[in-house]
């Protein structure tokens, strides 16, 4: 084991620029000297001009409470925003999705696309004292989430070994070429967990779930259930000064109009995710005291929809979907429904994911179209002008999908698709979507980056399994669709990638398996006083290690 | 002249007419609802977010462009609807369990009250949401959560009704006489104490108007009817950017409550008129 431990190693200063970089905080090295206090003298124009200082705790919300904060057990919204602050991934990803360094300082990849090699940094310690190694990432990535971390095990199964060539060198060696890898080592993808605790022993009744130990800039201090997460400053963490911050504390608002309220009255500098309701958004917007911004969602760059049940008629009929699909503005939904938040999709892929292609069939608004089609069919509108009636189910997750079935039921009901709107709650929604028991219900996934690791579970026909939440649970199949994703997953050249995406997403949007409705944008608000947080695709869970506050 | 008594003591009362007046303008606008607004209340007719007294929309519209006010006319129907069937099932439970125990006594009532009070332990609006949670919410089980926990009152009054006049002149005549049980409780008895449970059925309808508004304001309403209750739910996280959509449905509810009390009040001072009487 080789520790220095006088003077700043080499690498270590290597990785202490990148992140730098990172943060696009050129003062940085020089804020290190910087007397506390100084910043607000300095009237600098742009924000990367501005020195940051130390000290302050940030305030932000929990919305809803996290049942544990062990990012490799539960990788809930909540859960991954506090946690993200405490465990780390090997790497971080920009807003473009290029992986950046976080427990890894730097990595390659062989030109076979086989070999994924990750050096890590030296002098990282767990919140315990301990130092952490390779064998802490080798432990975590094949054994750890391999058990309990679904979305992991189908990409680290992938493996064929994974090695540590010594202690802060880790290597993937892949069965099969499968680019989008180098996606997949987010915290919420690939939370590395010590091996000094869980090796050996059961890790979902692990006591330690309790008292989370990981790497990050900021440990837990106190949870107060139904109150607050105090996270506190890592004094020992491996870049040198940082963080900035003396601590976070994360507050449970249950109530949503509290919430906007603890925003408006400065007792939170930052929300997030679904903090606040969309209509909330245009009101806060005008504070003085704070800014908004959608970016930082682009890893998770969730797509809404309304998922169909193929297995009901005259659902499994694509023309029937494609006069649903136009039936409904789709304007009207981001504008009226969601205030302006969101893009109006084109095609399954969310425009800030790769390989996104918008050279697809699109559905602009038609009644016309859609009566046609339905005409075609044979489904005639009856005396009362119904032509077919189907049952929608909206998600029960707040009012906005409320409001969203309502208008469903308005728009379908004019060309003749009579909609009889089934209210559940969230559990009986899971359950019933996940047994295929339902007709049209609106839902949204998460595209993790990469079409190979969010995009394609919705339409393979492999993935077609009763009683897994979100997968292919309209039951759509298509071996050609089948074929490119597959294909497109194991491709290593960019641009043979791109065209069996492109020519996916053609069919895709021909085939009309799910009728995109919004590719959805989170609102985070932070007040002005809140530097360099959200710089990342992974937005408000990065480990916020150099966000400071101004005074 | 028994009709025209009962009018002139319901007429005394300034605040019964005014009552029946109100309920009345509400009958007829949930009757003539279609008439007056012709087409779906849930129809987006106009841009959404108007204030009231714009071009398409009396009472302005609400975030998807609905019409507030043909939404409070159909809603109307809903709710009264919903007043009135949950009433009557829960006169129907309520009036029977309570007849059988004021009259046969002992074990019967024993058993009976005992049954009651399990009912009346529970919270009434808790059970009510629970119940709808249960079953799915449509307009059948809103009815059916909304009678299940309002006829214990009902059974109470029933009973201590029944128990007063079983042991008068003209019940215990008629048990001489032999007449069946059956026919003593619904040929005697029931007819005689009908004033106070039209008293408070009246009252209770209002109650279930609340009960069911509550109800659709945490989303629990059916989601194919346009109601009250669902439209202040769905208006209050707006309410700061826009009033009237929840003041007006908040206004219908209120004036009808009234308008049903007041009539209770009436009918109470029509139909106890020595209560009346003593009250001056």
């Amino acid at each position: 084991m080789t520790r220095r431990l006088s003077g700043i190693p080499a690498s270590l200063q290597r990785g202490f620029r990148r992140s730098v970089h990172r943060a696009a905080a050129a003062g940085l090295l020089a804020a290190a000297l910087a007397i506390p206090g100084t910043a607000a003298l300095v009237a600098a124009p742009a924000m990367a001009q501005e020195t940051p200082v130390r000290g302050g705790v940030l305030n932000s919300i929990v919305q809803p409470e996290p049942p544990t904060l062990m990012l490799g057990l539960n990788q809930q919204g909540p859960t991954q925003t506090v946690a993200g602050k405490i465990y780390q991934g090997l790497l971080t990803y920009d807003r473009k999705l290029n992986p950046l360094p976080s427990l890894a300082e730097s990595w390659t990849v062989s030109p076979d696309g086989l070999t994924y090699t990750f050096k890590l940094f030296q002098n990282v310690k767990w919140h315990d004292g301990k130092p952490f190694s390779a064998a802490d990432v080798v432990f975590s990535t094949s054994k750890f989430l391999m058990e309990v971390h679904p979305r992991a095990r189908a990409v680290f199964s992938r493996c064929e070994s994974i090695k540590a060539l010594d202690d802060h060198t880790v290597e993937f060696k892949l069965k099969e070429p499968f680019p989008a890898f180098i996606q997949a080592f987010e915290v919420s993808s690939a939370p590395i967990v010590p091996a000094h605790i869980y090796e050996g022993s059961d890790y979902r009744t692990n006591p330690a779930n309790n008292t989370p130990i990981g790497t990050g800039p900021f440990k837990l201090k106190e949870w107060v259930k139904g109150s607050y997460i105090q996270l506190v400053r890592n004094e020992d963490y491996y870049k040198k000064d940082l963080p900035y911050l003396d601590g976070i504390t994360f507050r449970v608002i249950p109530d949503a109009a509290s919430r906007s309220l603890a925003l408006e009255s400065g007792q939170v500098q930052q929300t997030q995710y679904s903090d606040l309701e969309p209509f909330e958004v245009p009101r806060m917007k005008t504070l003085p005291n704070v800014t908004l911004t959608t970016e930082g969602y682009e890893f998770v760059a969730p797509m809404a929809w309304l998922e169909i049940n193929h297995r009901v008629k005259p659902l499994d009929d694509k023309r029937f979907r494609k006069a649903i699909a136009y039936a409904i503005d789709r304007k009207f939904i981001r504008d009226k429904i969601w205030f302006g938040l969101g893009r109006v999709p084109t095609g399954p892929i969310n425009s800030v994911v790769k390989f996104y292609d918008p050279k697809v069939t699109t559905y602009e608004p038609s009644p016309e179209k859609a009566k046609a089609l339905l005409d075609e069919m044979g489904l005639k509108p009856d005396a009362k002008g119904v032509r077919a009636t189907v049952k929608l189910m909206p998600m029960p997750y707040g009012e906005t999908w409320t409001r969203l079935g309502e208008y469903l039921k308005q728009a379908l009901g004019k060309v003749g698709v009579a909609v009889v709107l089934e209210s559940t709650d969230a559990a009986g929604w899971a359950q019933r979507v996940a047994n295929w028991d339902y007709e049209i219900t609106t839902n949204f996934l998460y595209q993790y980056g990469d079409p190979a690791l969010g995009v394609a579970r919705t339409y393979i026909s492999s993935n077609i399994r009763k009683g897994v939440l979100f997968t292919n649970t309209m039951g759509y199949s298509n071996p050609k669709v089948d074929e490119l994703f597959d294909q497109a997953s194991r491709e290593n050249d960019p641009a043979k990638r791109q065209e069996q995406y492109s020519e996916v997403q053609r069919i895709l949007s021909d085939d009309l398996p799910v009728v995109w409705l919004l590719e959805m944008e989170f609102p985070t608000f932070l007040d002005k006083r809140v530097k360099n947080a959200n710089t990342t695709a992974i937005g408000v869970n990065d480990t916020y290690e150099s966000v400071w506050l101004a005074k | 002249m028994m009709k025209s008594d009962f009018w002139r003591a319901f007429v005394r009362n300034k605040g019964a007419v005014l009552g029946l007046v109100i309920l009345i303008a509400i009958v007829v606008l949930a009757a003539f609802a279609s008439v007056f607004f012709p087409g779906d209340p849930w129809e987006m007719a106009t841009a959404p977010f108007q204030p009231p007294l714009s071009e398409d929309a009396l009472l302005g519209s609400d975030m998807l462009g609905r019409d507030i006010a043909s939404g409070i006319a159909h809603g109307a129907r809903v709710s009264l609807l919903i007043g009135l069937t949950s009433t009557a099932a829960a006169l129907a439970i309520g009036v029977t369990l309570g007849a059988l125990a004021g009259f046969h006594g002992g074990k019967v009532d024993d058993a009976i009250m005992r049954f009651t009070e399990l009912f009346q332990t529970i919270p009434n609006f808790v059970l009510a949401v629970v119940l709808v949670a249960i079953f799915t919410p449509s307009l059948t089980t809103i009815v059916l959560a909304i009678a299940i926990v309002s006829w214990p009152p009902l059974a109470r009054l029933a009973r201590a009704e029944f128990l007063s006049l079983r042991t008068r002149e003209f019940v215990q005549a008629a048990i001489t006489t032999g007449q069946s049980s059956t026919s003593i409780i619904l040929r005697q008895i029931l007819p005689n104490s009908l004033s106070p449970i039209i008293v408070s059925a009246s009252l209770m309808v209002a109650t279930a108007i609340l009960l069911e508004s509550s109800l659709s304001f945490l989303g629990l309403g059916d989601p194919n009817a346009m109601s009250w209750g669902y439209m202040i739910g769905a208006a209050r996280t707006v309410i700061r950017q826009a009033w009237w959509m929840s003041v007006f449905p908040g206004l219908a509810i209120v004036l009808t409550v009234l308008a049903l009390n007041l009539v209770g009040e009436g009918l109470n001072d029509a139909l106890n008129p020595k209560l009346a009487r003593s009250r001056g």
